[in-house]
């Protein structure tokens, strides 16, 4: 309009209603509660490197903007450390959430705008599906398989990993594998 | 340094003095050298016993006091310590306890005017406490012993606004078992709650908990009721109101009236209700709404075929009763009150001035109270939401909160209080009844400060997934059948657009028509919006500045039902301690006339501004009213004879309390 740095969002109710119905529903989360009061951000470890604040995706999503959310980088960076989930006053767990915007972007096919990100996603899943729990070591030799990055972005950081003695050899797996392979199954059927 | 007495002096006031110096902890002693000063006064002529005690107020200073004017029989005293508002009553309660009149004892504030603002000066200050005991030792030479004054008290109430406030402080006044007169200036009472829907939080129908209240009042035996009346003139002061009411001419005769309705039936005027909101019409004669207390019928002339041009006697006619009189008058009834409470509530911004949001122009616009107006089962659409313009189902809803509200640019800089939360009511309400409905809500803030307010607004965000636009609308238009509204949503800085069916606007509370007509006939002052002052925003909330005048309701301040009912109880509770006694006690500290001197000119009567001068027409000369008098001195300082003084503040009196600081 007047201002050209504002865009404008006509025609309010047809955009809005359905992306955060299908978000909602999808990840489990009342997202309508959201009031802003910004305490995710405030915590989240990887805010900084956001392109969008896990609290603005929160808004962005109650106004309709799906192609903004499932484009930006933001849900890709979340490292699901829960922090602002414990942190929200209404129970708005938002790694849940950034969980099903990530698949909600494959399934649409857009892409991710970090690079290979998306494998490193992938990579980190196939590793809970094989053994209930993430193993270090198998999972960065997926990505690198998947990548084709052998250097720059994995062998650098697992070497200093594996320095600290953070990097297990053997993978260690849970109990209840054949759960977890279950709940996978269900997953992938339901979609 | 100190002039001494002369002779004559000593024998105008052979009083025998005290002076008692407080320390104040180190309040007073950390400046003011307190033992230097207290010999300093010993050694004056007429001072009898000068001592220091660390703090005169507890009970051993106290104590130290009435020993010295047991023992040293003293005839007036100087409490040299903080301001007299703090503990001026305390001291003349202990001189009294000895035989001493109270007002023998006189405050020298040597805290908060000398110690407290001069702590880098020290021996200034010493300097200046001297003196400021010296010239308080002047005033208490001449004091006269007074003694306070006992006004007789009408116990009976007056409470103007028939509406949830007035209804209710009526009511627990009634119950304390004292006489209410209540007036109303429309036919019925109830106010704006007769015209809501549902309450918030609860969604209690609001009225049937409002009728059950009126026809409480409407049966209460200590309760006077006037509808249609408005109070014409006041005089007199707490304690002793004199009133004339007047009850406007209904055309009804109320004795023989049944409240039938064949009259509004066949009545052929019609006119836009104001009560309806402008969306429902109204009779020429007619109640103020169905099932209203008391159901009698008004004739409003203005309307009337009859008083245009005398085409139409219907009424009359049908009338089974033959209660119709186009002969009646208006009356003027005198009454006396003891106190008064002022419950004249609100009017919503008036919308010729709201032209930036299509209201008044735009049908489809429309504000809160006509909003309650279409969802209430009695209102013009039977509750059912519906488009003004013509009658259809909206589907796509604004509502705009703070209009006129929190702008003190151009509009109200205050907070209204009450729309954040009637507006989730009314979201709430819509996308019950319109499922496939969208409500959007442009908002500033939310703000839902009492019991369970929050929760309510939170459960209406979660169940029924209202959209709050954070941000203020710039532009409402029509367009194509459709009024679109133009805001920003700033928590992600787009710019929104949305083109809706109806807009409903929550519009500022502001103060009841002929308020400030009214307050300038109680004497009661009110803020520059015209909302009735409190004599203290925290302590004194609901006393007025002026005595006597008490204070309930949105006419104070923009507020909800729960607050209003509170507020109302404890106005009544006020009251009721006011009246619980036969006579006031009021201070002597007033005007008095000297009967010799006084010419009669009359310039005191015309600079009261408590009405307390009066001119004596046999003896020709100005008397003071000594209930009415508060002691300002107006009177004095315009006497051009000095003729008036004030009761221990006289002239001589306080020249001789200034020599004490320029010689």
């Amino acid at each position: 309009m007047e201002d050209p740095k504002l865009e404008t969002v006509a025609d309010m109710g047809k955009v809005n209603s359905s992306f955060l119905e299908e978000t909602s529903k999808k990840s489990g989360e009342k997202l309508n509660l959201c009031y802003q009061c910004l305490k995710c951000t405030a915590g989240c470890p990887t805010a900084p490197y956001m392109d969008i604040r896990p609290n603005n995706i929160i808004r962005m999503i109650q106004m309709g903007m799906k192609k903004e959310v499932l484009g930006s980088s933001a849900i890709w960076f979340c490292v699901y450390c829960q922090t602002c989930g414990t942190r929200c006053p209404n129970e708005i767990h938002i790694g849940v959430l950034m969980d099903t915007l990530r698949e909600m972007a494959m399934e649409e096919g857009i892409p991710a705008k970090e690079k290979n990100i998306h494998l490193f996603h992938e990579a980190f899943i196939q590793s809970v599906r094989r053994g209930g729990r993430a193993h270090e070591v198998t999972m960065l030799m997926d990505y690198m398989l998947r990548s084709r990055d052998l250097m720059k972005d994995s062998l650098i950081p697992g070497v200093k990993l594996f320095l600290k003695g953070k990097f297990p050899l053997l993978p260690s797996f849970i109990k209840g594998r054949g759960e977890i392979k279950r709940i996978f199954e269900k997953c992938t059927k339901n979609r | 340094m100190f002039s001494p007495l002369t002779p004559r002096d000593l024998r105008v006031c052979m009083k025998k003095l005290g002076v008692f110096i407080c320390h104040c902890g180190t309040n007073i002693a950390g400046t003011v050298d307190v033992k230097s000063v207290a010999e300093k006064m010993g050694k004056i002529e007429d001072v009898a016993h000068s001592t220091d005690y660390i703090y005169m107020c507890s009970e051993p200073g106290q104590q130290t006091i009435r020993e010295a004017i047991r023992e040293k029989s003293l005839d007036g005293v100087v409490v040299a310590c903080c301001s007299p508002s703090m503990h001026e009553n305390t001291f003349r309660k202990a001189v009294k306890s000895q035989g001493m009149n109270p007002y023998l004892c006189e405050i020298a504030n040597i805290r908060e005017q000398c110690s407290w603002v001069h702590q880098k000066e020290k021996g200034e200050a010493t300097r200046k406490a001297e003196e400021i005991i010296q010239s308080t030792l002047e005033k208490v030479r001449r004091n006269e012993s007074l003694e306070a004054i006992a006004v007789a008290i009408n116990r009976r109430v007056l409470v103007i606004g028939g509406g949830i406030a007035g209804i209710t402080a009526s009511l627990d006044l009634a119950e304390g078992g004292y006489e209410v007169i209540l007036l109303e200036k429309e036919p019925a009472m109830g106010g704006h709650m007769a015209q809501l829907s549902k309450t918030f939080p609860d969604l209690d129908p609001a009225f049937n908990g409002l009728l059950s209240k009126a026809s409480e009042v409407s049966k209460h035996p200590k309760i006077h009721l006037h509808c249609y009346s408005e109070l014409e003139d006041v005089k007199g002061y707490v304690g002793n109101f004199e009133l004339v009411i007047r009850k406007k001419v209904t055309s009804v005769d109320e004795g023989k009236c049944t409240g039938c309705g064949i009259c509004i039936e066949n009545c052929p005027v019609e006119y836009v209700s104001e009560f309806e909101r402008g969306m429902g019409m109204r009779k020429a004669i007619d109640t103020l709404y169905p099932g209203s207390i008391p159901n009698k019928p008004v004739l409003y002339r203005e309307y009337c075929r009859y008083f245009l041009d005398r085409s139409c006697q219907r009424c009359e006619e049908v009338c089974p009763e033959k209660a119709i009189n186009f002969k009646l008058e208006e009356e003027r009834i005198s009454e006396k009150v003891g106190a008064i409470v002022v419950a004249t509530g609100y009017e919503l911004y008036p919308k010729e001035k709201l032209g930036e949001y299509g209201y008044g122009v735009i049908p489809d616009v429309i504000d809160g109270l006509g909003f309650e107006r279409m969802l209430s089962p009695d209102g013009p659409t039977k509750g059912r939401i519906v488009r003004p313009s013509d009658g259809k189902v909206p589907k796509e809803i604004v509502f705009i909160q703070c209009v006129a509200s929190r702008d003190p640019d151009r509009y109200m800089p205050y907070c209204s209080r009450i729309c954040c939360m009637y507006t989730a009511k009314h979201a709430k309400i819509y996308k019950e009844q319109v499922q496939d409905g969208q409500p959007y809500i442009f908002y500033m803030d939310i703000r839902s400060d009492c019991k369970g307010y929050e929760e309510f607004l939170q459960k209406t965000i979660e169940e029924k997934g209202l959209l709050y636009l954070r941000g203020r609308v710039s532009r409402v238009f029509q367009d194509d059948g459709r009024v679109r509204v133009l805001g920003v949503d700033t928590l992600t800085g787009k710019m929104v657009e949305v083109a809706a069916d109806m807009v409903v606007l929550a519009t500022a509370i502001v103060p009841s028509n002929g308020v400030k007509d009214l307050a300038a006939k109680l004497r009661a002052t009110v803020d520059r919006h015209g909302f009735l002052t409190e004599a203290h925003i925290k302590l004194y909330p609901v006393e007025s500045s002026t005595k006597g005048i008490y204070l309930a309701g949105c006419g104070q301040s923009p507020k909800d039902i729960s607050d209003t009912v509170s507020q109302a109880s404890a106005t009544a509770s006020k009251i009721q301690a006011l009246l619980s006694t036969d006579k006031l006690l009021q201070d002597p500290l007033i005007a008095f006339v000297d009967e010799g001197i006084c010419s009669g000119c009359g310039i005191c009567v015309e600079v009261c501004p408590y009405e307390a001068r009066e001119m004596d027409p046999h003896r020709g000369i100005s008397i003071v009213h000594s209930a009415l008098c508060q002691g300002c001195g107006a009177c004095i300082a315009s006497c051009p004879n000095n003729a008036c003084e004030l009761r221990n503040a006289s002239a001589n009196q306080v020249l001789r309390m200034l020599d004490t600081f320029i010689v």
